[in-house]
Order: C-alpha cells, then structure tokens, then sequence
C-alpha cells in the first residue's frame, strides 16, 4: 500500500484519490421509465392492460398492479436509494424484465384479441430489457462500482483535534483498533509487527487471521496487511496530516479487503447492512469520540454508539432494560 | 418512572418507562422538578421532523436535581441543582471549543443520518428525534444527561425553578436571535411570532440595546404579552399589511434587522397562499411553510441582517435569494449554543434584569401532558407556555391560567 503514498512537495503524505464513479446518465433514464410505467400501472391497471391489448379482467388487473408497484419501487431504488451506485436496482430491473416477458409471452399464447398491440407492447419490453443489461453490465463492470465479489475497498477522512503524535501512538497501538472498529473483536500485538486479529462472523463465529505491520512512518503513517495464506486477506493504511491552523489531525484511513472466497464480504455485508465505506466512516467517527472525550457516545436510541448497523435498528429513545452494552 | 412519549402523528402518552441508567463515565441522572413544552416539540408532534420512532421520549427543557453522576463528572454532585441546556455537546471538539455548541461533533451517536438530510451533523438534542441523536428527553421523571460536566448549570441560591428553566432553551435561543442582529444604536428590530421565543427575542433585543422593537403575530393574547410585558409594539398580521406597516413606521427604511421566532410551520393570511405552502408541505414537496421567514427577507432594510432561530428542517420553497442578494442582507441563523449563554443569562436574572416566568400561562402534572400538547399545539385557553411540574400531580392536577409568574 506504500506504494500508493507519496510525500508532498510540502512533505505531507496523502492518499492518492481514485477516479470518481461514472456520470451515466442511462441508468437514471431507467429509473425516469420506470416510474413513467408504475404509475399509470398502479393509477389504472385496467386501462393499462387494455392499452397493451391484455384482457381486462380481475386477474390481469392484479399482475398489472404488482408489475406496477414493481415499477415504482424500481424507480425509486434507482433514482434515490442506489445513488451513486444502482448497480443492484439496475439487475432487479433485469429481473422485473424476465417477468414481464413471460407474462406477456403467457398472454401471446391465450390467444388474444389484441394480438398486434400485445406483440408491440413485447418488442418494446424486449428493446428495454437490452437497455437495462447493458446499463447493469456497464455498472458492475467499473472498478470502483464493483462491489463483490473481489477487492472490497473503503475508505474515509475525519479530523480529531489531537496532536498528530498523540493519534499516531493511538492507531500504532494496533490493540486499541476493536475500541472502534466495529467489526474487530480484538487485536493481539505479538512483537515484531505481527498482530493476531479477531473478528466477528455471522452466527457467533470468530474469524482470526495475522497481520503484519508493512510499511511505517512515525506520526506520518502506517500500511498493515494480513500474512500469506490468512482465510480473510486485507489490508489497510492510514495517514495522519496535520490539519491548517491549528484544527488538529486528519486521519485517512483505506481499508481493502480480498477475498476469493468472500467470507470477509458476507462478514461485512452482515455487519453493516450497507455499503462499508459507511462503515469506515462510523469506524473514524468513534476513534474521534475516544480521542477527543475518552469514550464512545451512546444515546438510548443508539446504545452502542455510531455503527452502521444501527442506524436501520435504531430502539426507541427511552432507557435501556437491563445493563447498558 | 412515567414519562410523556411520542406515539405517532398528533398523539403523545404518558407510559411507564424503564429508569435511566448511566451509560457513560461522563453521565448524570437528574430528578426532573420542571419540564417544559418547546413550540418545536410541536413540529415533533406534528410529524414534520423525520426519525421519530414511536415510544420516543420528548422534552428538551428540563432542570432537577442530581441523583447520581458518572465516574467522571467531576464538578456536579448528588443533590446539586442544575439546568439542562437541551443541545448535547462534548465541550472538547473544535466545534464547542470554538463556542459553537450546538453543532458538537461529538454528540450525535447518529450523526450519519443528519449528514445524509444536512450534509454535515449538528449536536445531539434531547428528546428530537434519532436523527439528532436518539437521546431519551425531560418530560419525564427522570433524565439521563451526557457530558453533565459540560452543559448543566448550578443553581445555587433560591431562585424558583421558574424563573431559571427557561435557561434551557428559549431565553437564550430568544437572546442569541437578538445578538445576532448586532444591534447599534438607534436600531429598530422586527420580530415574527409571540410565542415564548419571540417575547424572549423582544426582551433580549430591548437589553441590547434596541431603540424599538415591534412584535407581529395574530394572536391578541400574544401580541398584548408582548406589549405589557415585554414592551413590544406590535402588528396583528390578519389585521394590517406588514410591510406597508412596517415601511410606515421606520420613515420607509424597514427594520435594521428581522427576527424570525417562526419558522417550519407558519401561518398566511391569505387563503390561498397558505393553502399552496401548507399542499406543498403536506405531500412533502418542500418540508417548510415559510411565510415568516419570506416577510422578514423582504421587509427588512437594505444592507440588515435577518436572523432565524424559528427552527426549520428541510428544504423551502420561493426563498427570496434575488431580494437577499440585491440588497446585501445578512442572513444569521444556528440552534441555540445555550452553553454559551447560561452564566450571563442567569447573572441578569439574578440581578432582577428580566424574570423569564413571564412567559408561563400553564402549569401541570406531567400525567397532563397530552393536554398540554393540544391545547398548546390549537392555542386554546390564552396558552403561551406549559410547565410540566413529573412531581406535584397534586398541586398541579388542574390547570391555572395565569397572566404572569407565579
């Protein structure tokens, strides 16, 4: 990860930034379809079946309204919810499209009325079918969109105001990492660099692996990686800057996890439940908490302080039953 | 221990809830003698403000005593008599090392979901929603209050709770409106609304050093509130058009600032404008009716500030930019930085300057607290302010209207 790092003409060492994601305008295109289509689906699902020369009966009505709501929802994870990213809404809509087809194809086949209307309303699927695969496929081909299988990579900036010294001694103590990192469980300094780590898995289980200090520049920065041969390959480099005037120290942190066999990506897609470049920033914002006021801060709603995984489960704001975790 | 609960859209309830604990070394719990209802909790209730959850507990304006601290407050001790300012704040971030309270970046444990709406997280709040922190609020018996070695101030002689409580939230929210207008003599200063903010905005503007400040709003009972107690004149919006009222009584200049005590859920006299705002609003097309705000932006004089303490959350609609930028306003805005505020504040209380209990109209248990929320919320019975009073169910089991301070 050295590599990756080159001191300033200033003598500072900063991450070189990635390329940000693409400007695709296709797939928003997509998402404005989808919702041009959900909603005369779901306003008037007889019209629309008439429309495309299916039989208006109760039974057409119903599939139009979930085809409908299908739509919306399709609309929405594009145009809203998978911002930047829909690569996974864009699938769905591959999906959806399968469906439609053998809707259509199974109404082709009942001998209809309409049968030219019903054959148009089919090309027209099938031409959009061709435009979401290939806005999926453009998706999940750009490195930076790509999220699993294969290198996950996060990363995240947060400024402490604490000396740089201070929070360099802080992070090279790799022992005080699970304090904040949400999914370490703990971190065993062995001596010569090498740590043993420990995270949590899903269904109680404990994934351990060793680590091995690769790269280190006193109060500057520091690239760890996991050994040759560890289940979970990883690795991980922080840079610590200190910030203008006086506003303390930024921390850099990218996080790049490997995984042929993609335990870590199912550890951390379970953890999270949602992308982990949240969960990095959630990381950094409690190392911030712990190094500005000595501790996590929990509210009744999030007991165990920012975590990512919280912020869809959050308990309503009202003391806790029992002792605090 | 009992506690008043947010349930849904225009529902709260007085459940049995667990006691607080002490969650972190730098926690006290406080044994609540005073609680009061903020006008924002109304947007609480109103269901304006996103993340609530239902069993939340509200109030954010609360004082007690202390029953037990964390291992590291050091300065509080069990039976110390504080006041709880209501936004949460570390006191050791830049933010609040810069005075900045209010937008601690240390206290909201939820800070992703602010920054998902804001873009960036501002502090905690007791009691307002998860997306400012989730903390449990003071309408309650009890409270747990993090960081109690920074934000609560002793009370150590024998002012009455009433006329410290509103330390918490509205006089100095009030007061930090006024300073922001950076009052020179000669100024005049315009206020919208003359609920307990506004009348605390008006006092504050008058310590400052206003040379008039003329209070709008529709109520009667408000508007004589701000007149005979805190020395307002005033404009009955319904009655007269503000700003040809305005022009007309600073010789055509407009106030050299604007108060907007207001905000997210204004009012229009005219049918039909508030009806467009209100539809807007409703089917979440903008989150703001903000009719106050636009008056203020247009009425005030060329090259004055305006300055908002009305809480707002969203995004509003047909914001006067062209009106701002042509005729170089300042716009000055932010929650209260209440920690700021609690040491000068309480020195002119106690030396007699103001009594804040003058903004009280309502007093009761706190089983009555979901009549306290309507009756605020519809502002029947001449309703300025409630008081929730978690100890005196006896005392307090019946309402007492009253044109002043105990």
């Amino acid at each position: 990860m050295s590599t990756q790092t080159a001191p300033t003409a200033n003598g500072r060492y900063v991450p070189n930034l990635t390329q940000p994601p693409p400007n695709d305008p296709l797939p928003r295109a997509l998402g404005w379809a989808s919702l041009g289509l959900g909603i005369p689906q779901v306003a008037s699902p007889g019209g629309f079946a008439r429309a495309i020369g299916v039989r208006d009966d109760p039974e057409a009505r119903g599939w139009t309204l979930l085809v409908g709501a299908r739509e919306l929802m399709g609309a929405a994870g594009i145009l809203e919810l998978g911002q930047p990213r829909p690569t996974g809404w864009l699938w769905a809509r591959v999906a959806g499209d399968a469906m439609d087809l053998g809707l259509l194809l199974a109404a082709l086949r009942s001998k209809p009325r309409h049968r030219n209307r019903l054959l148009g309303a089919t090309g027209a699927v099938l031409a959009i079918t061709a435009a979401d695969v290939a806005a999926a496929m453009r998706m999940s081909s750009h490195p930076e969109l790509h999220a699993e299988p294969g290198p996950l990579r996060a990363r995240a900036a947060i400024t402490v105001r604490r000396p740089k010294e201070e929070v360099y001694r802080f992070w090279r103590d790799f022992e005080n990492l699970p304090s904040f990192m949400e999914h370490l469980d703990s971190v065993e300094d062995r001596g010569g660099g090498v740590s043993r780590w420990a995270a949590r898995a899903p269904g109680g289980r404990t994934v351990e692996w060793d680590a091995e200090l690769v790269d280190e520049h006193p109060y500057d920065h520091l690239s760890w990686r996991s050994r040759e041969g560890s289940s979970v390959e990883n690795s991980g480099s922080v840079w610590f800057v200190t910030a203008p005037g006086g506003r303390g120290t930024e921390i850099h942190l990218d996080l790049q996890y490997d995984l042929p066999g993609g335990a870590l990506g199912v550890l951390i897609a379970g953890l999270a439940g949602e992308e982990p470049r949240q969960q990095v920033r959630e990381d950094l914002r409690r190392a911030k908490q712990i190094l500005e006021t000595g501790m996590v801060v929990r509210s009744e709603g999030s007991p165990d302080g920012p975590m990512a995984r919280r912020r869809v489960r959050q308990r309503p704001a009202q003391p806790l039953v029992g002792s605090a975790s | 221990m009992k506690a008043n609960c947010w349930t849904g859209r225009n529902t709260v309830e007085v459940q049995n809830v667990p006691d607080p604990k002490i969650l972190n070394a730098r926690d006290a719990i406080v044994r609540i003698t005073s609680s009061a209802i903020c006008g924002s909790d109304l947007h609480l209730y109103d269901g304006y403000v996103p993340t609530m959850k239902r069993g939340d507990i509200l109030g954010h304006e609360f004082m007690g005593e202390v029953v037990e601290t964390g291992p590291e407050v050091g300065d509080l001790a069990v039976g110390d008599r504080v006041v709880v300012p209501f936004p949460i704040a570390c006191g050791a971030c830049a933010a609040c090392e810069n005075g900045l309270f209010s937008v601690c970046e240390n206290s909201n444990p939820n800070a992703a979901m602010a920054e998902k709406l804001w873009g960036h997280s501002p502090s905690g709040i007791f009691g307002y929603s998860h997306m400012l922190g989730g903390y449990a609020g003071g309408q309650a018996e009890y409270a747990r209050v993090p960081f109690a070695d920074v934000g609560p101030i002793k009370i150590e002689d024998d002012l009455p709770d009433e006329s410290v409580l509103f330390l918490s939230d509205i006089f100095p929210t009030g007061y930090m409106g006024a300073e922001m207008c950076d009052i020179k003599p000669g100024d005049v200063i315009a206020v919208w609304g003359a609920g307990p903010v506004g009348l605390f905005a008006v006092a504050s503007a008058y310590m400052l050093g206003a040379e008039r400040v003329i209070a709008i709003d529709r109520f009667d009972y408000r508007l004589k509130k701000a007149r005979e107690q805190a020395g307002a004149e005033t404009i009955d919006y319904e009655k007269v058009n503000v700003l040809e009222a305005l022009a007309e009584m600073t010789g055509g200049r407009g106030p050299d600032a604007c108060i907007d005590a207001v905000g997210m859920e204004a009012h229009h006299h005219v049918g039909p404008i508030h009806a467009y705002d209100r539809a807007k609003q409703a089917t979440r097309m903008e989150t703001e009716r903000p009719h106050a705000l636009r008056e203020a932006l247009i009425a005030c004089k060329n090259g004055g500030t305006v300055s908002i303490i009305g809480v707002y959350g969203g995004l509003m609609d047909k914001f006067p930019i062209g009106s701002v930028m042509n005729r170089s306003l300042t716009i000055r805005t932010g929650q209260c930085h209440v920690q700021r505020y609690l040491k000068p504040l309480l020195k002119r209380i106690r030396k007699g300057e103001i009594d804040p209990s003058f903004v009280i109209s309502h007093r009761m248990s706190l089983d009555d607290a979901p009549r306290g929320y309507d009756m605020f919320k519809h502002k029947r019975d001449d309703c300025t302010k409630v008081v929730l009073k978690p100890f005196s169910s006896a005392a307090y089991g019946t309402p007492r209207p009253s044109g002043g301070g105990a």
